[in-house]
């Protein structure tokens, strides 16, 4: 059911620029104010989200121990995977942010016969970590529409993505490595009964919206090419605050730029917000030093306390007369 | 905890990286592309080019590639335009006989959109090197006087 809806939002996005690149004002409001407007959601957006989440309490360190804790100094531990010092999470961060290390021990369990069994799964680790760094790459490469003159970051990163030279256009590894990846992470959905249960619009629909990206833009490279002169003139345009409107762009360009709106838009309010949500990971994010540092509740407020000698103080008379011990006499 | 600190640092990070073209574009200060017409050379026998222009401006890697094939692999040479006349099929001999400006007419959009096509790693460019080899003999025969 899920699917079905993500599908049909999707079928709706394409849609729309298919249909109203021809009406006169629509490539304007397309390729002018949804962009702009889609930008500014992204930036407050997100920076929202941020604050918001900076702002709810973290009284208590609670860092997954994934390795043996720092004890005493003879039993051996883990110094990355149960960080007990700042440098050791900052390690810890790098392996989850660059190479997904959650993932990638990963482990399946299995009924083979009547025993269960536990093996490693490194499928959607892999598939993961070809998807997010062959989307890094399209990312970075995408600058060279966005800006005059092109950095040389972006004309290299763009040589070593063509590096093999197949075919003409010179086909981007990235490329067909994204739709791999991303045809990966939607059969693993699919055809897992259980993953399918578990997913709901919110998984679906950006996994299509990312594959329709891909695809648009796919087509437009090798496909059905447009005149990428004016792609770019109306990018600069629109990223140097002076944008133009060029005429007679192929509607698949619309398609594309109207998707990625969509993507950025929707980015603030959906699980996108990992890009940021990894960093404030607090099972993450906090060194695992219970043991060796009180950790006292920053808002705790200041209890009234009564302490023994006080209350020595106040009842002596009466103690002594109890002939109740007595700190002080 | 108290991370204010970092978390605003990395939202300061965030959000230099993700409006890169725009401080990019403002500190370059962005000219639009001239779309203007390239004057070619005037070549007699040659008014047309073998396509149609809005074909040529987004397919013409297409052609090309095509032709390369068929010359290098079936060793067919000739071929006809699209107004039935007959043409080599070579990047040197027939469409820089009228595009001999390379770096007008080509390096432009290629540099526009950090295209590096790999042609002329083995293509020699006519006219051009005709004149840088004019432009030696003119300084040499300037030295000598």
């Amino acid at each position: 059911m899920s699917l079905w809806f993500s599908i049909f939002l999707l079928i709706v996005l394409i849609a729309i620029p298919l249909i109203g690149a021809s009406i006169p004002g629509f490539p304007l409001l397309l390729g002018v104010i949804i962009p702009y407007a889609a930008i500014a959601i992204f930036l407050v957006g997100f920076v929202m989200r941020i604050i918001g989440w900076a702002k709810s309490p973290v009284p208590f360190r609670i860092p997954t121990t994934s390795g043996q804790e720092k004890s005493l100094d003879w039993i051996k531990y883990a110094k990355y995977d149960n960080p007990h010092t700042f440098w050791g999470v900052v390690v810890r961060m790098a392996l989850e942010i660059f190479f997904f290390r959650s993932l990638f021990r990963n482990t399946k369990a299995e009924l083979r016969g009547q025993k269960i069994v536990y093996g490693s799964n490194k499928y959607l680790w892999a598939a993961g970590l070809a998807f997010h760094y062959s989307f890094l790459v399209i990312f970075i490469r995408h600058f060279k529409y966005f800006v005059e003159p092109i950095p040389g970051f972006v004309s290299l990163i763009q040589f070593f993505d063509g590096f093999f030279q197949v075919g003409l256009p010179i086909l981007y590894l990235t490329d067909a490595l994204i739709v791999a990846a991303l045809g990966f992470l939607l059969l693993r959905r699919l055809l897992d009964s259980r993953l399918r249960h578990l997913s709901h619009a919110a998984d679906w629909f950006p996994l299509l919206l990312i594959l329709g990206i891909a695809s648009t833009g796919i087509l437009m490279r090798y496909f059905i090419k447009i005149d990428v002169v004016s792609a770019k003139e109306l990018g600069t345009g629109l990223l140097s605050f002076s944008p133009v409107v060029p005429i007679g762009v192929n509607p698949l360009f619309y398609i594309h730029l109207f998707l990625v709106c969509t993507l950025i838009a929707m980015f603030p309010f959906s699980k996108l917000m990992h890009l940021g949500g990894i960093f404030l990971s607090p099972t993450r994010n906090l060194a695992n030093n219970n043991r060796a540092v009180r950790h006292v509740n920053p808002w705790n407020y200041d209890v009234k306390v009564h302490t023994y000698e006080e209350y020595e103080d106040e009842f002596r008379d009466v103690m002594k007369a109890a002939d109740m011990p007595l700190d002080k006499e | 905890m108290n991370d204010k600190g970092k978390i605003v640092l990395g939202l300061i990070v965030f959000l230099v990286i993700m409006t890169f073209p725009m401080w990019y574009n403002f500190i370059n200060g962005v000219v639009p592309f001239e779309d203007a017409v390239v004057q070619t050379a005037n070549t007699p026998g040659k008014d047309k080019c073998v396509r149609a222009a809005d074909y040529m401006r987004t397919q013409h890697m297409d052609l090309l590639n095509e032709w390369r094939q068929e010359v290098v692999r079936n060793g067919d040479r000739y071929t006809e335009d699209a107004y039935g006349n007959k043409i080599e099929k070579s990047l040197s001999n027939t469409c820089m006989d009228c595009h001999s400006n390379k770096e007008e007419f080509c390096d432009r959009c290629h540099n526009y959109m950090a295209v590096a096509p790999y042609c002329w790693d083995c293509h020699v460019l006519p006219a051009e090197v005709q004149q840088a080899d004019m432009a030696l003999k003119v300084d040499a025969t300037e030295g000598n006087e």
